[in-house]
């Protein structure tokens, strides 16, 4: 498509200065960084009937240093628990790459949010505990995560970093609710053909206050 | 029946059709069910939904879980092909990119057009809305009564199956006895939209979509639509068999492999070609309606898109069917010494009175429909409900002529990307196992209102041909103008105040509050795809540019069957209007062809 658009001034500056930091600690990094997305999409009339994995329309992006944070920070946001497993283990970080690396404006944007935050974070776990973001235990992912989790109540410094926690929550999000455990845990139900529909249930109706 | 190249174009036709969607399809099915032999030119490639919808695939299948992208706007799984805002090598222009006065065009470059995604939205026009300017002085009357058409409406819904009820509402005309499908039952979010909105003096009725509830009945069908004509009974009578009931599942936008919905590919196309009197070419891009010395229209020059060949079909008759857009960029560039302002042209108005619909959108998340019980809310892959416009008598209160139905939707549908996306505000940012839970509790619990209103067509909104800018083929591009009076803006105000007064009552919060200034809170010009009007139909060749049988004045033998001819665009969806009125202008090629007066 055509060029994509670019992150303000103010919001690069302040990346800049967090990305540097990072790529001092990881060569690997530098490389990733430096990969540009794809220049092509799917098209206007892409196969609908094939089933796509990322990697298969435009080369991925994350080195092995971004892959391990981007599994570390997905799995705080979507842990294992009783009803599904961690986001990582079900594919999500392969999505976040695809996502990340694709060509289209919306993508770039978020490529631009989300390689230099995950930078951020690794270089705030070494800043605050000595070690790696995948590295570090529940209290420590903990403490970082608290201080970026709600962008409204940020503290100023914590802004950018709040922002792409955000973003980054909303594509693990939607990684792991659009696979099979993911829907499981939503309790859909749908997309099967049926021979009526009958409609709401009365504990359904009864709950919503309807009966 | 035959999909040809143009290489095995027949000498004559006695009608050719340029577009295949809901008004080329219509115009090609009537003609061809009875005897007259005709060729359908569209722009776009062959698409055969039975094979190429991809019906049960879930997001993680697609790239980017389905997003929507520049290349697929609506969607990875929606069926557009070769379309958009955009079509590469096939540019528009917009006179102005200010909010408000610029035009976005929604193409969709395939066989059957933009009937394969549409909303399946399916509302009759009522007595008010041909006459609009007798009621308020407002606009253009239509050169015919709510009457006139009825029979026609009657006979699409018919065809294409409509669900929805009869509810005797004022200016939303029941169907006759019979022809409407039952609809399906309202989902939980559907019946609190009815209870709080009906509190509010507001009516929530059954949606009327063109989604076949049940089979359509093609032992008694076929003959009320074709009387005396046992061919076009029998071949009718194929086609609906051939159409499956819904199996409440996948989004109707995806379009539909089993046909439960109405496309012109799945519902006018088949019977036509099944007669033998169709002749379709695709990809090929018309660039011109030739003329004769006569000054009749002679047939259409078109550009194979394959090959970048110029080629030139014979007619007796030549319909357009291109949408809005399409339709005047061939009647203006259709020039000629006859013509030298373009086809049919005397009156000047070709390109004028162009017309969307008013649209603004509001959402909120509803406490009463956190946590509930599993249970399948697919449904009928769209709307189940609605509610038409109730405020007829109150238009010297609100400041504002005509009205807005509401669409409205909810429930638990196929998670996408932004199932559990922009939670913050509800959350508080929790992450970690608290996320998953509060991703449980407010899943299905979102709805949403889209006001879809009527604008009156003015002096600011046409379109031209672009003085500079051509296609990859070289032919010159058409231009929209655009300008909303306060009519269209205090009505998307009124919009966002009523929708937030439903949230409200329904319990609901919003994320962000209502849009009191109505220019802001209206779509751009396009956006909601209903574009209409450009060469509007009259009494007076002065001042319109067509008949009532959407026949030009100027040129006897040339029809425009797509909305182009709408002097007024109500409320309602058009889509079932351009069938109808297609479907009357079609009765009229046949009989008039028979007279030899064409």
């Amino acid at each position: 498509m055509t060029t994509p658009p670019r992150m303000d001034r103010r919001t690069a500056l302040k990346w800049v200065l967090a990305a540097s930091a990072a790529m001092a600690l990881d060569p690997q990094f530098a490389r990733g960084q430096g990969a540009k997305p794809a220049a092509k999409g799917y098209g206007t009339d892409p196969d609908l009937m094939r089933h796509y994995k990322p990697g298969e329309l435009w080369p991925l992006t994350f080195t092995d240093a971004q892959r391990r944070t981007a599994a570390a920070l997905c799995d705080v946001i979507i842990p294992a628990d009783s009803e599904s497993p961690a986001a990582s283990a079900v594919g999500v970080v392969d999505f976040l790459d695809e996502w990340v690396s694709a060509p289209y404006p919306e993508q770039v944007e978020d490529r631009d949010i989300v390689l230099p935050g995950l930078a951020w974070i690794d270089a705030e776990a070494v800043k605050r505990f000595g070690k790696s973001f995948d590295g570090l235990g529940e209290a420590q992912t903990t403490a970082i995560c608290d201080d970026i989790c709600h962008t409204a109540e940020a503290k100023p410094e914590f802004k950018p970093a709040a922002r792409f926690f955000a973003t980054f929550r909303d594509l693990t999000a939607g990684g792991f609710y659009t696979t099979p455990p993911g829907r499981q845990d939503l309790r859909y139900v749908g997309n099967v053909p049926l021979a009526t529909f009958d409609g709401p249930p009365p504990e359904v109706l009864k709950q919503a206050g309807l009966i | 029946m035959a999909l040809i190249l143009p290489g095995q174009l027949k000498e004559k036709y006695d009608v050719i059709v340029v577009g295949s969607g809901a008004g080329g399809g219509q115009t090609a099915y009537t003609l061809t069910l009875e005897g007259v032999n005709v060729l359908m030119l569209e722009a776009g490639r062959n698409y055969v939904p039975e094979t190429e919808t991809p019906m049960f695939e879930t997001a993680d299948q697609a790239p980017l879980r389905g997003a929507g992208t520049p290349d697929k706007p609506f969607g990875f799984y929606d069926s557009t092909i070769d379309g958009g805002w955009t079509v590469p090598g096939e540019p528009y222009t917009s006179a102005s990119n200010e909010r408000g006065r610029k035009f976005e065009w929604w193409r969709a470059r395939m066989l059957g057009g933009r009937t394969n995604h549409w909303g399946r939205y399916s509302f009759r026009n009522g007595p008010y809305d041909f006459k609009p300017r007798r009621r308020d002085g407002l606009g253009f009357d239509w050169p015919m009564d709510y009457a006139d058409l009825a029979p026609y409406y009657d006979k699409v819904e018919m065809l294409i199956g409509v669900y929805g009820d009869n509810d005797g509402l004022e200016n939303t005309p029941d169907s006759s006895p019979g022809v409407l499908l039952p609809p399906p039952k309202p989902r939980v979010s559907d019946l609190l939209f009815r209870k709080y909105a009906g509190g509010l003096g507001i009516p929530v009725v059954a949606a009327h979509r063109a989604v076949l509830s049940k089979r359509l009945d093609f032992d008694r069908r076929p003959a009320k639509l074709h009387p005396g004509n046992p061919t076009a009974q029998r071949l009718v009578r194929e086609a609906m068999e051939g159409r499956a009931a819904c199996f409440w599942a996948t989004d109707c936008g995806r379009g539909c492999a089993i046909r439960a919905t109405y496309q012109s590919t799945t519902v006018h196309l088949p019977p036509a070609m099944a007669s033998g009197n169709l002749d379709l070419v695709t990809n090929a891009m018309a660039r011109e309606v030739t003329t004769g010395e006569d000054g009749k229209a002679t047939g259409v020059t078109f550009i194979d898109k394959t090959t970048g060949r110029e080629h030139h079909a014979a007619g007796r008759v030549v319909v357009l069917a291109a949408s809005s857009g399409e339709t005047v960029r061939l009647m203006l560039n259709s020039k000629s010494a006859r013509f030298p302002q373009g086809l049919a042209n005397s009156s000047g108005l070709v390109g004028k009175y162009l017309m969307d619909t008013v649209g603004a959108s509001f959402s909120g998340q509803i406490p009463a429909l956190e946590n509930l019980p599993p249970h399948n809310e697919d449904g009928a892959g769209g709307a189940h409900v609605y509610a038409p416009w109730w405020l007829y008598h109150e238009a010297a209160k609100l400041g504002f002529a005509r009205g807005y139905h509401i669409e409205y939707g909810g429930g638990r549908r196929l998670p996408g990307m932004g199932t559990a996306s922009g939670l913050e505000w509800l959350t508080g940012g929790s992450y970690g196992k608290k996320f998953k839970e509060d991703a449980r509790r407010y899943y299905g619990s979102f709805v949403g209102f889209a006001g879809r209103g009527e604008m009156i067509p003015n002096e600011d909104s046409f379109c031209d041909l672009d003085p500079v800018v051509k296609d990859k083929w070289g032919i010159p591009v058409v231009r929209f103008h655009w300008q909303w009076s306060e009519h269209e803006t205090r009505q998307a105000a009124h919009m966002q105040q009523t929708f937030a007064a439903i949230l409200t009552a329904m319990g609901g919060r919003m994320k962000n509050k209502p849009q009191p200034d109505g220019a802001k809170a209206i779509a751009n010009g396009g956006v909601i795809i209903h574009e209409v009007g450009g060469a509007i139909m009259g009494d007076d060749p002065a001042k319109s540019v067509t008949n009532q049988w959407s026949q030009t004045w100027d040129v006897k033998n040339l029809f425009l069957t797509d909305g182009t001819t709408f002097p007024s665009n109500a409320d309602k969806n058009p889509t079932l209007t351009i069938m109808a009125q297609a479907w009357r202008a079609a009765d009229r090629i046949v009989a008039e062809l028979k007279k030899l007066n064409l």
